[in-house]
């Protein structure tokens, strides 16, 4: 190369040497970056040095820990022994999500699931599904209004492609009414995810018969289905959970660890949200093609609810819509908002709820409001626990935990900021270990290796799909552990993470909201008498 | 002070020309180090999103990428460990000549994956984007200015490396004595 940089460093004469006859200044320009080198690693490591004393002083301040929550009480499930025979009393849209995360899905869905792997390699539904545990349990009976779903529920039962390569089960015998299920002597224990106005009547036929009861939220339509319900699951002895699967999320669980440990100090106001802005999350569901007089049951549909109608087809694909079958944003988004914030706090029931709200935009026949807004007092805890939803806007508002030291946002992942006036942290801001600008401590479940894909991209992927969380970071479906827990209970005793107890505080909480807002007034609970006044 | 006083030269450039190239050099070279090592630091980071999120035409290989875990264990570890050994290559001027074309290639990749054209948007925040150009792109051509105008035979560890590779002086290198 004629143009090559020349040194002028080298020896002046031709010499056979090679680089030992370097001169001087030769091996100085030579070794010209060494310096730069040593510069470059003393930031390196000083930089390393203060990120991580800096981490251990936020860290020994706040006395948690990075790793998953030390104690996750369904975290360790006993292997299943002996066979549960379970039977499923509603199999629409949640029913069926139920039965496949109990290891059964319906073959369409086997084969919808292995098309969208082929078009989307990151989707991993049929892998969490293919790789959840074999629960040991067969489904024997079946109960849906809609002979379409009742059919599909069927077909599930007997699948043959089965978590863990598990054996196909003979197929479940179809029942037209529950109570015949309850009585035929072939189930041990059901899931009950019916619309919510069926939800009392069956919990409490089933606490009856003897028969444990898995319930989808919320647990009742009214406040006195509550007390039913709870008064009939104390008298007997069966195993209650109700379906909220924050419940085994390792952020709520890390969330009580940061509770349990004061970091955020007292904490006065507690936030809730639920933003959607789409017609399916509306509740404008699908009405089926096949739905019509002869194939769905409708007079055993609306048997409990206060108001009959004609035939609707509407009123039973789109029930959420109606005060006559469930309680709308109350019982289908608050109640898991106030279950999460139940769980982290142990809040139980307020003292104390205004609620507003309106059908402003879905003015499409519905009763129940599309805007709605509650506030609860706990004055004994000195603090407000207010919800605010919109199903017409979909900005992530989240789930805030606000103290005078700092603020929890919990969510698939939970952070911790400071309060630039906190009082703990004072000498800390002070001396600029932690700042305010950003979260001093950040959980975020899943690692890498395990499930890269998830843990990297955590935000963009959240919210594809179901809700997922994490065991040791491994991903899992939050249903299934949900219903592992409640079979680990029958079979072995312990306490469900969501009992009746919880399950009443949830359903009292959400009536509060539902009555204050149908009547237009402020309402309390009264303990001694307990009820709503 | 005459033009010839003020200037001295290194064969064909000016010692202000020499500086700023190795300045170059080693920027650059400091830059990939820092980047190697930090995720090497960083125990959650990974190239998963930044493949997933590609949007050009090797979009559907690149997801497949990204979804097999083993695949994405392999390319974290040579992007990181490839980072850090460019980096220390055009710092020390250690085989700077691969190593600038080494990263030259590792930019492309980046700058392939995640073409900054207008109206895609990424799920990565991308640093520095001004339609078509990046800042990749503007690094990938001063990597290619240090290919062009090699300095590390002098003002680098190259100088050993070239003399042991050819224990007679080059040719030039007689006649500009």
């Amino acid at each position: 190369m004629s143009d090559e940089l020349k040194s002028d460093g080298a020896a002046k004469q031709p010499s056979p040497g090679g680089w030992s006859r370097i001169s001087r200044r030769g091996l100085l320009q030579a070794l010209v970056s060494v310096p730069v080198l040593g510069v470059f690693a003393y930031n390196i490591l000083k930089k390393k040095a203060l990120d991580d004393a800096k981490k251990e002083a936020i860290l020994s301040e706040l006395g948690v820990t990075e790793s998953g929550p030390a104690v996750i009480p369904s975290a360790i499930s006993r292997p299943p022994g002996r066979r549960i025979r379970l039977g499923i009393i509603g199999v629409g849209g949640e029913g069926e999500s139920l039965l496949r995360h109990a290891g059964f899905a319906h073959p369409d869905w086997i084969r919808d699931a292995r098309k969208a792997l082929v078009e989307d390699p990151l989707d991993k539904q049929l892998e969490v599904y293919l790789n959840q545990e074999d629960l040991n349990v067969v489904f024997t009976g079946v109960c849906d209004l809609f002979d379409v779903r009742a059919e599909r529920a069927v077909a599930a039962s007997r699948v043959d492609v089965r978590p863990r390569g598990a054996s196909a089960n003979p197929p479940a015998r179809r029942f037209r009414n529950y109570t015949e299920m309850l009585q035929s002597g072939e189930v041990d224990a059901v899931i009950v995810a019916t619309p919510d106005h069926w939800h009392a009547r069956i919990c409490q036929d089933a606490a009856a018969a003897g028969i444990h009861v898995y319930c989808e939220k919320a647990l009742t339509r009214t406040e006195e289905e509550a007390h039913a319900v709870y008064d009939a699951v104390k008298r007997s002895k069966i195993v209650f959970q109700l379906g909220h699967q924050n419940r085994q999320s390792e952020s709520h669980n890390k969330a009580r660890e940061i509770i349990a440990a004061n970091i955020l100090g007292p904490i006065t106001l507690v936030e809730a949200t639920t933003n959607r802005n789409s017609k399916w999350g509306a509740w404008v569901w699908d009405i089926h093609k096949d739905g019509n007089p002869s194939t769905i049951d409708w007079a055993q549909f609306e048997e409990p609810a206060p108001h009959k109608v004609p035939f609707s087809l509407e009123r039973f694909f789109r029930w959420r819509c109606w005060y006559d079958y469930g309680t709308g944003l109350a019982g289908d988004l608050l109640s898991h908002e106030f279950d999460g914030v139940n769980q982290i706090l142990q809040l139980g029931i307020p003292q104390s709820c205004v609620a507003t709200g309106g059908v402003y935009h879905f003015t499409d026949g519905r009763d129940v409001p599309d805007v709605f807004q509650a506030a609860y007092e706990y004055p004994e805890r000195k603090l407000s626990f207010v919800y605010s939803a919109t199903l017409a806007n979909g900005m992530d508002r989240g789930l805030q935990f606000m103290g005078h030291d700092a603020t929890m946002k919990v969510g698939g992942t939970l952070s911790v900021t400071a309060d630039g006036e906190s009082t703990r942290f004072k000498k800390k801001l002070d001396e600029g270990v932690i700042d305010t600008s950003q979260p001093m401590f950040t959980y975020r479940p899943g690692f890498k290796g395990i499930d890269a894909v998830t843990s990297a991209t955590m935000q963009y992927f959240a919210s594809r799909g179901l809700l997922f969380t994490y065991r040791g970071g491994r991903r899992m479906s939050a249903y299934h552990l949900m219903l592992q827990e409640w079979l680990d209970v029958i079979r072995n005793g312990g306490e469900t993470s969501c009992n009746i107890e919880r399950a009443f505080e949830e359903a009292i909480t959400c009536h509060m909201a539902t009555k204050s807002y149908l009547e237009g007034r402020r309402v309390t609970w009264d303990p001694v008498r307990r009820r709503i006044v | 002070m005459t033009q010839t006083a003020t200037v001295v030269r290194h064969g064909p450039y000016s010692s202000f020309q020499v500086t700023t190239l190795v300045a170059l050099r080693m920027l650059i070279g400091w830059h990939f180090c820092y980047e190697g090592i930090a995720k090497l630091l960083n125990p959650y980071w990974t190239s998963a999103g930044y493949l997933a999120g590609s949007q050009w035409f090797l979009k559907e290989e690149l997801i497949d990428l990204a979804a097999n875990a083993t695949a994405v264990t392999v390319v974290d570890v040579l992007n990181e460990w490839g980072l850090v050994a460019i980096g220390l290559g055009l710092m020390l001027g250690a085989l700077a000549r691969p190593a600038a074309i080494a990263g030259v290639v590792l930019l492309s990749l980046y700058w392939i994956v995640a073409p900054p054209f207008a109206g895609v948007t990424y799920p990565m925040p991308a640093e520095g984007s001004y339609v078509l150009v990046n800042k990749v792109l503007v690094e990938l051509a001063a990597l290619l200015v240090v290919v062009a105008f090699p300095t590390s035979n002098v003002y680098g560890l190259d100088r050993f490396l070239t003399r042991t590779r050819n224990a007679k002086p080059a040719a030039h290198e007689a006649a500009a004595a």
